[in-house]
């Protein structure tokens, strides 16, 4: 019933996703702007689901659930991939606007950073072999990894950065920051329900996942 | 606290009279600055260009002495069982984290004690300022052991926790290790300390965050 549920949901995101990929809002500027409506909602994306990993590593250490556990082995993976993505997206604007496809500055380098903690969350599970031990090391990790994103988050706004700004005005003269015209704000909200729904169905399929694959083991002890 | 202290005497005590962890630690961060100090050899004629490469070369060496001694502070514990016998004491949990704190922090200082005159050899440099770079290497190193004190704690009874400890580590340190690089340079290039302010307060903020949080959470990383 709930993977029903999630299984509309996830074709709600396609059915929201779709019609985006041939939008033509992106005519005013140049093309290779529209791929920010990929790259701003997998960011926030990203951003949602290590927050996630934060909660529910906390709520493991509380609750000593493993319920808790699996929403953040299932969201942390999921993250992952996001986070590769806005890489992914990031260095292809990049490469068009920039000349580059990287280059060191605060925002990227944090975003990296963020990027390689959460693999390494990854692999501290893979290394840890007793069930419960590892839920609860890496449930500690998993709330001392999220200090890095509020840094990511907050880079560009400490540091002078190459990165355009899009929100709260530009604070260190970048021109070009700000979001202006109804139409592209409404696809850019469409694309980040889209990317939100996404990785709720996502996860969630995960955590199902996750949860018979344990159930699986308990019955084979048996 | 003070039961803190009185561990991390023990330690202290122990390292004195075998030396082992130490020793490496420095021998390791020595052979880094010689090998630095070979493959930059065409920039030591100019005190500009050593100013450059110099923050990045001392801390790499510190990052990865650091990383050496921080291999050991837990392995030691849990070798002989000590580990059980230190939760047995009657002193909160999270004052074992605060000895290996204070143990690894005096390590690393000594380290970098030895370090600096002998980049200051190796690389032709005369120091300026050396008062602010201390301070910032101090907040640095700071930083850098109370994460990793934490990730030690972490990955001591994982499999191949040895490598493991850097990949987890080195990404988890870096909101440290960035604006204390980054404050490092501008310094040794002669900038303006006000102009470095921002970094410094970041390393302070980050210093007291990472530390706030592994306080916090140490409890459950040795709880079995």
């Amino acid at each position: 019933m709930f993977t029903a549920l999630m299984l509309l949901v996830a074709f709600w995101a396609i059915f929201f996703y779709l019609p985006v990929m041939k939008d033509p809002a992106g005519n005013v500027l140049d093309t290779s702007f529209n791929i920010f409506y990929f790259h701003l909602p997998i960011a926030i994306v990203a951003y949602l689901a290590f927050f996630v990993v934060f909660v529910s590593s906390i709520l493991y250490l509380r609750e000593n659930d493993s319920k808790w556990d699996m929403v953040s082995l299932s969201a942390a993976e999921v993250g992952v991939i996001f986070a590769f993505l806005v890489l992914a997206t990031g260095s292809i604007w990049a490469k068009a606007i920039w000349g580059w496809y990287w280059v060191w500055e605060p925002r990227l380098t944090t975003s990296l950073v963020l990027f390689l903690v959460y693999v390494g969350y990854l692999m501290l599970r893979t290394a840890l072999d007793d069930p419960l031990k590892r839920a609860r090391l890496s449930a500690v990790f998993g709330i001392v990894a999220f200090v890095s994103v509020p840094l990511s988050f907050l880079s560009i706004r400490i540091w002078r950065s190459a990165h355009p700004l899009m929100f709260g005005g530009s604070l260190y003269g970048q021109d070009g920051g700000g979001l202006e015209g109804n139409s592209l704000l409404l696809v850019l909200l469409l694309n980040m329900l889209a990317f939100v729904l996404l990785f709720i169905s996502l996860t969630s399929f995960k955590f199902q996942n996750e949860k018979l694959g344990r159930e699986l083991e308990i019955v084979k002890g048996r | 606290m003070l039961k803190g202290l009185n561990i991390a005497f023990k330690d202290l005590k122990i390292e004195t009279r075998a030396r082992e962890i130490f020793i490496s630690m420095v021998v390791f961060s020595l052979l880094i600055l010689i090998i630095f100090s070979i493959a930059f050899s065409d920039l030591l004629s100019s005190a500009s260009k050593t100013a450059t490469v110099a923050s990045g070369v001392l801390w790499i060496c510190f990052i990865f002495a650091g990383t050496l001694g921080l291999n050991r502070t837990f392995a030691t514990e849990v070798q002989n069982g000590c580990m059980d016998g230190l939760k047995m004491c009657p002193i909160p949990r999270n004052s074992i984290y605060l000895s290996k704190v204070i143990f690894v922090f005096l390590l690393m200082l000594l380290v970098e004690i030895i370090t600096i005159p002998m980049f200051s050899v190796l690389f032709n440099y005369q120091f300026t300022g050396i008062i602010w770079v201390g301070i910032v290497i101090l907040l640095g190193s700071f930083g850098f052991v109370v994460v990793g004190c934490l990730i030690s704690a972490l990955v001591v009874r994982a499999r191949a926790g040895e490598m493991l400890l850097p990949v987890l580590l080195l990404p988890l340190s870096l909101p440290v290790i960035i604006p204390a690089v980054s404050a490092t340079s501008g310094l040794l290039r002669g900038e303006d300390i006000l102009s470095l302010i921002s970094s410094i307060r970041l390393l302070v903020v980050y210093d007291f965050v990472f530390f706030a949080v592994s306080m916090l959470v140490f409890e459950y990383v040795v709880e079995d």
